[in-house]
């Protein structure tokens, strides 16, 4: 029997798709848009081509992320922070702490051995220093988003950001470039803000080594380099950590299989 | 890990509880009765107090059968009514800044637009009563003094000096203190004499002084059932009840008779083990006020997880510190006034900045699972600490918090996908806490 995650972030929709023997066979990733439910049958639908498999062979579906609740083929819903903490362990079993730069929510997470969440910590109702911040910089500076973090290492002087606001980002942009500053500059400064605001967000956890950096800036490169020379140490990501959500959503997903807790599905 | 969904939600069917409702019938007709008396104090033009829930005097104001109006209480009710962010539009119209006190917004808004509140008609104050328990109050305050051109009477009661440096009882200091804020409560009576053209009458006021301790006593009473478990009502939900009239009804036999009915009516849930929330799973402790714009959804966010709140810190400093015990000496009623108001703002301070003992004895007390602190968004004075007190307490004393931010009356702050989120995880760390500790 196979097991599914489905995670309905604000801007991307990942899906994976698990065996009993907690292999991923294949994971899924369309943007959100504003059908929730279509977002993640689309994605769960890719997860399955990958895996050569049909919905008929997954036994259990947990949705996470702020559309959970719209995964209407899910059959449990947890929130995204247990389902990185747990996938964060599972990726990198030595991890004690998570830091998850999502599209609108930071998330910075505690976890114990078995990737219980001890405590966690959050960026305020607005979405200042998120992953939309690099949105609304790549829109400013007319840089496609995957291209910014090769562009920020190669930033020699970063501008100091005085702002981490989405809204005002384009404007404080716009005027270090109306002075002179050099695109890659700007780039690099507006990486340091985000990193500075999100180290805090984990100080206030408390790091504790090893630290896994998941979500889809974790495939950021600058990113990385910045979160690891702030915590002091090198920070943990693979090819996983931006599915992490809905691996941990997976997981939970096979725990309910295997304890036998939730009656089989017969179809999805 | 799973959150129930509404439909499904199950009801126990039991043989009916012989005192069901009977608090919430009580405080209905209290406060339409308090709001009677002020329409009513309103149109015969009779004089009428603008007090506030820490330090309203009402021992004092009610000698003069003063009616005493709560901008607090009367702007949580436009809250729940759904109308507030209609006042605090009004009032930011006028000029006030969107990062001020909702409360203070949606109070003014009602005076602004004439004074016509959802649930009646708030008089012209003829006297404030003020304290500086909150630096708001001065300011609020302040505000109707220009709008009506009506005395206000601050009182400045010395507080703690720093952390843990509080005057004790029987030190030279407190007794500085006492004199201090004696001297302004005989300057308030002889103000209110003024206001009301009436006498100060010392054996009303040593009535209404016992009625207090009375009330106090019954106050921790019904708290202390809430140690039952399940909890036989939600400090989140019926404690608002139980302040308001606490509050409105100070030092009166009303308040007292509706403690009464309270402690009947939960008695016999605690003995018949019925619990306010159905199943109780989780036990909470509220730090701050709950969202009024949004009562029944913030109440439903921890209610969908079978979590209720046996206590909260607003039942003690919103209470006018009757949870502490307030025991006033019938026989030196001024200066025994004095010491309580000594006593408790030094409570209520302390509360607020150095909560974490109390938090802490709470906890034991009341068998507490975790703690949520609620920042108010447009209060900074009670908001600012709480991200800090959430950590200490969870690494010093290994007491797991929730720090979650909306505002007390302004819809516009509340956001309920962030809300959710941030409360689910919450009670699934709870869960995996639990689980962890029964494999232990």
């Amino acid at each position: 029997m196979l097991v599914a995650g489905v995670d309905v972030g604000s801007t991307q929709t990942k899906a994976v798709v698990m065996n009993e023997d907690r292999e991923v066979l294949g994971k899924g990733l369309v943007p959100t848009g504003a059908k929730l439910n279509e977002a993640g049958q689309a994605a769960f639908e890719q997860a399955l081509a990958a895996a050569g498999a049909s919905d008929t062979q997954v036994g259990f579906v947990v949705g996470t992320g702020y559309g959970r609740y719209r995964v209407e083929f899910g059959d449990a819903q947890v929130t995204e922070i247990s389902c990185h903490a747990r996938g964060a362990v599972f990726l990198f079993p030595n991890t004690r702490t998570v830091l998850d730069i999502g599209g609108q929510d930071t998330k910075a997470i505690k976890v114990g051995a078995d990737g219980e969440v001890i405590d966690f910590n959050m960026n305020d109702k607005c979405a200042a220093g998120t992953g939309r911040f690099l949105g609304a910089a790549s829109e400013a500076l007319e840089v496609p988003l995957p291209e910014l973090g090769a562009l920020a290492l190669s930033g020699r002087n970063p501008v100091k950001m005085t702002t981490t606001c989405t809204v005002f980002a384009e404007s404080e942009i716009l005027g270090w470039l109306a002075k002179g500053r050099r695109v890659e500059d700007v780039v690099a400064g507006v990486h340091r803000a985000i990193a500075s605001r999100s180290v805090s967000l984990l100080r206030r956890v408390g790091i504790e080594p090893e630290v896994t950096f998941t979500g889809g800036v974790s495939n950021n490169e600058a990113m990385v380099e910045l979160i690891s020379e702030l915590v002091g140490m090198s920070v943990n990501v693979s090819s996983e950590t931006h599915h992490c959500g809905a691996l941990g959503a997976a997981l939970f997903a096979l725990d309910q299989v295997l304890t036998g807790a939730i009656p089989e599905r017969q179809t999805v | 890990m799973t959150t129930p969904t509404k439909h499904e939600r199950r009801i126990v069917i039991r043989p009916p509880l012989s005192l069901a409702g009977t608090t919430r019938d009580e405080n209905r007709k209290l406060i339409r009765e308090w709001w009677a008396e002020l329409d009513a104090a309103g149109e015969e033009g009779r004089p009428v107090a603008n007090v506030f829930v820490m330090g309203s005097m009402a021992e004092i104001l009610r000698t003069f059968d003063m009616p005493i109006a709560f901008p607090e209480m009367t702007s949580l009710q436009t809250a729940v009514r759904g109308r507030s962010l209609e006042f605090i539009t009004t009032a930011e119209d006028a000029g006030y800044s969107p990062d001020i006190c909702g409360y203070v917004k949606a109070d003014i808004g009602v005076h602004l637009q004439g004074g016509d509140h959802p649930m009646g008609h708030l008089p012209e104050p003829s006297l404030v009563v003020a304290t500086n328990l909150c630096n708001t109050y001065i300011k609020w305050a302040e505000i109707w003094e220009r709008m009506y051109d009506c005395p206000v009477f601050v009182f400045d009661i010395p507080g703690w000096r720093g952390s843990g440096f509080e005057t004790k009882r029987g030190s030279g200091t407190f007794r500085d203190d006492v004199r201090y804020v004696e001297a302004q409560v005989r300057e308030l009576i002889a103000l209110t004499e003024e206001v009301t053209g009436k006498k100060f009458d010392i054996d009303r006021f040593r009535e209404n002084l016992a009625q207090v301790n009375e009330l106090s006593r019954l106050f921790r009473e019904v708290l202390e059932l809430n140690q039952h478990r399940p909890a036989p009502f939600n400090a989140l939900t019926e404690g608002i009840n139980l302040m308001g009239i606490v509050n409105a009804y100070r030092g009166s036999p009303k308040g007292t008779r509706f403690l009464e009915i309270a402690k009947a009516e939960f008695a016999e849930r605690a003995a018949r083990g019925v619990g306010a929330v159905p199943d109780e799973r989780f036990r909470l402790l509220l730090v701050g006020t709950a969202c009024y714009s949004n009562f029944r959804d913030f109440a439903g966010l921890f209610e969908d997880w079978q979590g209720v709140f046996p206590h909260s810190d607003y039942m003690s400093f919103a209470g006018g510190a009757l949870d502490r015990g307030v025991h006033y000496d019938l026989d030196r009623p001024i200066e025994s006034m004095a010491e309580q108001m000594v006593l408790t703002t030094q409570e209520a301070m302390g509360g607020m900045f150095w909560g974490q003992d109390w938090l802490t004895e709470v906890v034991r007390e009341w068998s507490i699972d975790g703690i949520v602190f609620h920042g108010v968004k447009s209060c900074r004075t009670v908001s600012t600490g709480l991200p800090d007190e959430r950590e200490w307490l969870l690494r010093r004393r290994d007491i797991p918090g929730l720090f979650i931010q909306s505002d007390l009356v302004d819809p516009r702050l509340w956001s309920a996908a962030q809300l959710k989120n941030r409360i689910d995880a919450f009670f699934e760390s709870l869960e995996s806490r639990r689980a962890a500790g029964a494999r232990r």
